[in-house]
């Protein structure tokens, strides 16, 4: 390392360690607080959380924009578009924007925002980032067919003990235990 | 029966979108807080190291559930019109499958992988754009996939239709089953710990 970067780098470093991220809160309060919020949603909206269709919702809005042909003939992007075809304020979308913030709001607050790549010590920065877009994708693939995902289906519909989200939490978790002895590298 | 207030008329128009970025900003605190913006953590539950997964998504489960219970049962909530995810037997299951493997890949699921991006964490940001890749994909190429999509439709199916017992036993079924669940997690990540999979 040449010396003139040296104390740039030892900046840093001082600077890290002087953050000390505080451990992370009990799970079961945290479930309960969650469970609050859902909740909150049922009583105050009459529906629950989401995440993906969040995302499809983003999706059929860029489909409308640069193909929008092929967007109006997708029956699962129409529902999240506007009568005229183009994008529409969605309700999940607001919802995952106020995830991101509280996400960051937290994280700030207890010392815990870093720039950093989790893995394992057995894996490379560039193999891991490309199973996590690999998996993303595949559970974006799943969440369409599922209609949800972890939010919309296991947490709203496994409270509203809908057959259909405890078949989802199911196989979820079912497959997860399965693939996962596979990937072990990506951690350990 | 004043809830759900959204369906009473008892919200003006605009509100609903100030709702969702406040219950969005209390989900995505909780997540964080329980530390699910880690994609290692959230894998801990697929080696059965660290279960913070399912402790903090089911006494979320549990806590929703029997609030719905007691209110509907008080007469404050109207359970007949909080939207219950209607039920398609095979998508589901086969999706819910598919959604596991990618899951496991990422180490992370669709909520959580926003907390991971916007805490700093490259995977995350990885993990939303594979996300939207995915149902971008999907959705594009959706007229192959839509009869499936569609099929084995059982509408608003409910557990205690199913199984032909009120809504009441079901939701002390649940309550039981998971309480049995914390137990066996304590017990696993002890374990887990004695083998020095997981720190102390």
């Amino acid at each position: 390392m040449s010396s003139a970067v040296a104390p740039l780098v030892e900046a840093r470093e001082r600077w890290l360690t002087a953050i000390v991220p505080r451990p992370y809160a009990n799970p079961y309060l945290m479930g309960f607080g969650l469970g609050l919020v859902l909740l909150s949603a049922f009583v105050i909206m009459g529906r629950g959380l989401g995440a993906s269709g969040a995302f499809a919702s983003g999706a059929a809005s860029v489909a409308a924009t640069i193909t929008p042909d092929r967007a109006r003939a997708s029956h699962y992007f129409a529902r999240y578009l506007g009568a005229d075809g183009g994008p529409r304020v969605d309700w999940l979308v607001v919802e995952l924007l106020g995830v991101s913030i509280g996400g960051l709001l937290s994280a700030l607050l207890a010392g815990r925002v870093r720039a950093t790549i989790e893995r394992g010590p057995r894996i490379s920065r560039r193999s891991r980032l490309a199973l996590a877009y690999g998996g993303g994708g595949i559970m974006g693939v799943g969440a369409v067919l599922a209609r949800g995902c972890t939010s919309g289906q296991a947490l709203t519909g496994g409270a509203l003990l809908s057959v259909g989200s405890w078949l989802f939490v199911v196989g979820a978790f079912a497959a997860a235990y399965a693939v996962a002895p596979l990937l072990r590298r990506e951690w350990t | 029966m004043i809830a759900p207030f959204n369906e009473y008329g008892l919200l003006s128009d605009g509100a609903g979108l100030w709702i969702a970025l406040v219950i969005g900003l209390g989900f995505g605190w909780c997540l964080e807080r329980a530390g699910m913006g880690s994609a290692r953590k959230l894998a801990g539950q697929f080696y059965l190291t660290d279960l913070t997964v399912f402790k903090v998504m089911f006494t979320a489960i549990l806590t929703a559930m029997l609030g719905v219970f007691w209110l509907g049962w008080l007469g404050v909530l109207n359970i007949g019109r909080v939207y219950v995810p209607e039920t398609f037997i095979l998508p589901q299951l086969v999706g819910g499958v598919v959604f596991g493997i990618g899951f496991a890949a990422a180490g992370l699921c669709p909520g959580t992988s926003c907390v991971s991006a916007v805490t700093g964490r490259g995977d995350g940001a990885m993990a939303v754009l594979g996300m939207f890749t995915g149902i971008f994909a999907t959705g594009i190429f959706f007229g192959s996939l839509e009869s499936f999509y569609n099929s084995t439709a059982r509408g608003q199916l409910t557990l205690p239709a199913v199984f032909h017992v009120s809504y009441g036993i079901v939701v002390f079924a649940i309550v039981l089953v998971a309480l049995a669940g914390f137990f066996i997690a304590e017990r696993l990540e002890r374990r887990a710990q004695i083998r020095g999979e997981r720190p102390a």
